[in-house]
């Protein structure tokens, strides 16, 4: 669309502010976590690594960021396992079934949190889930379903079936099949939604404020009550190492999307 | 594409198999039913028999003037966080169908990077930029505006929230305009339509799908927000969600907690059976080309 220079140069101010917008609030964790005084107030005052000592050393948090990482772990497995199989078996229905079945599946992306935590509360208190391990994983399981589905499912739909017709008529068995043509292909889709499935338990918070209790905390149940209870540096030095952690997965991820979409021309 | 080529030379030796798609999908279901279903379930039987069997935590819910105004400013609340996503991502998405590759990927990045940074932290964002010692009071102070009160107003969930949300409505916005044929753009121009007319009369409503598709995410998912709004919101900026966590974790009123989710449910069903329709004709579309 052909545009005066004036609306032209509107329009960038207007995405420039919405770009600085978006990102610039999450970069204020950065300079806050090198605070000297217990405080959250702006601007931060001297220097020090004090908060990133109290958070490798301090049990509270070392624990919290290891039950998450636990978790976050188990989480990325059965989901992305439970995932895939669905994923499959929808490619694999008739239309009509499969509509119906996927639209289930991803209702936990709807369901607004609150309402899914206290019902899972209802029932783990009565499954003396409360606390537990097992009890953090399903429910997290159940949250990560919805984008593994996703990311194979898209990967599924250019997925040309005549390949394993082919190898088929090769003589190869299904398992062999499976093993040497389907999973290769499909294999972005299943590491970008183990990746999705991964970072979802991880920073999951709404359930798990309901399910947790003294003796399982996952860290953004801590990061929570931190920020509740007072302004402590700790909570930014955890940002900024999220930030710089996530960054990190962001780029293996747009590698392996890379590499998919090289594949596929 | 497979699907111009049906795999029919296998389905006669398959047809014995016809089960196997659904077994592979039980698992998954199995965990539904269990992790999501059934709490559904509880919570709903709840809402409707404790203390006793009846109506009487949705006749409690409906009749209390503090719970209808919680209500009315969820719905409030989720429409300015809307509006304001609305405007805020119309021009960035037309920008990024606008610009070379480059440029694009930097907006993409810029819009996925909040998307991929944990929640809590963006939100603890929020608390230290908007609290009354905050970078954004400082600021406003030294341009003369004192004692602007941004934390624990709706004014600053509305500017968290929008934050958040602003992703679910540009992506979708621009996988719609991305689309959308310019020419038809250009044929109104050699008709003599202005600039601004060729844009309000064709390509505005050529995006609106787009805006409509994004719009019914943002407002849903803002209906059910609970951590910005606990953590930037006071006494005077209480949502829904909050509301249903004090009456089960400090009240203990598991029917009154209940019947409000219960509420904040079928108001999330609704919107989305309304949305439904827009987003089935447009994967039509998409089949189609």
């Amino acid at each position: 669309m052909e545009m005066k220079p004036l609306t032209r140069l509107i329009l960038g101010l207007v995405c420039l502010l919405v770009a600085i917008w978006l990102v610039a609030p999450t970069l204020v964790v950065v300079p806050m976590s090198f605070n000297e005084n217990k405080s959250l107030a702006f601007p931060p005052q001297g220097f020090s690594w004090q908060w990133y000592q109290n958070f490798a050393t301090n049990p509270e948090w070392s624990t919290s960021f290891l039950n998450s990482l636990k978790v976050a772990s188990l989480v990325a497995v059965l989901a992305t396992v439970l995932g895939t199989l669905a994923a499959f078996g929808l490619d694999r229905m008739k239309a009509r079934p499969a509509n119906l079945l996927r639209m289930l599946m991803l209702t936990p992306m709807v369901v607004p949190g609150v309402v899914l935590a206290i019902g899972i509360y209802a029932v783990y208190l009565d499954a003396q889930l409360v606390g537990t391990l097992t009890g953090f994983v399903l429910a997290h399981t159940i949250l990560a379903l919805p984008f593994v589905l996703i990311a194979v499912s898209a990967n599924l739909e250019v997925f040309d079936r005549r390949l394993e017709t082919a190898a088929a008529s090769l003589g190869a068995g299904a398992l062999t099949t499976f093993r040497t043509v389907t999973l290769p292909l499909i294999l972005p889709g299943i590491l970008s939604g183990l990746l999705f499935a991964f970072a979802t338990s991880f920073d999951e918070i709404v359930v798990s404020l309901f399910i947790t209790n003294p003796y399982l905390k996952t860290l953004p149940v801590q990061i929570f009550s931190s920020i509740t209870r007072d302004a402590d540096p700790t909570v930014a030095a955890v940002g900024t190492i999220l930030l710089f952690a996530t960054t990190i997965l962001i780029g293996g991820g747009m590698l392996l999307l890379g590499r998919e979409r090289k594949g596929r021309v | 594409m497979s699907a111009l080529e049906p795999t029919t030379p296998s389905a006669p030796q398959r047809a014995g198999w016809a089960w196997r798609p659904y077994a592979l999908t039980l698992p998954a279901l199995l965990l539904l039913v269990a992790v999501i279903g059934y709490p559904l379930l509880t919570i709903v039987l709840r809402s409707l028999s404790e203390p006793q069997w009846g109506l009487q935590n949705y006749a409690w819910f409906f009749g209390a003037p503090v719970n209808l105004t919680v209500l009315q400013r969820t719905f409030t609340i989720s429409a300015w966080v809307t509006v304001v996503c609305v405007l805020c991502a119309y021009p960035y998405a037309y920008l990024m169908t606008a610009v070379g590759p480059r440029v694009r990927l930097v907006l993409v990045l810029c819009v996925l990077i909040p998307f991929w940074v944990s929640g809590v932290v963006r939100t603890l964002s929020w608390v230290i930029l908007l609290q009354d010692s905050g970078v954004i009071n400082s600021l406003l102070r030294s341009a003369g505006f004192d004692g602007v009160r941004l934390i624990r107003t709706q004014t600053g969930v509305v500017i968290g929230m929008a934050q958040v949300l602003l992703p679910f409505m540009i992506l979708p916005l621009y996988s719609v305009m991305k689309g959308i044929d310019l020419r038809l753009v250009q044929a109104a121009r050699s008709l003599g339509a202005r600039p601004s007319r060729a844009f309000f009369t064709v390509y505005l409503p050529l995006s609106l799908p787009g805006v409509y598709a994004g719009a019914i995410i943002v407002f849903i998912l803002a209906l059910g927000f609970y951590i910005t709004p606990a953590l930037l919101g006071g006494p005077r900026s209480t949502m829904l969600s909050t509301l249903v966590q004090t009456q089960v974790l400090s009240l203990l009123q598991w029917g009154r907690g209940g019947a409000m989710g219960v509420v904040l449910l079928i108001a999330t069903f609704v919107l989305l059976a309304l949305a439904a329709p827009v987003m089935r004709s447009r994967y039509r579309e998409a089949g189609r080309r």
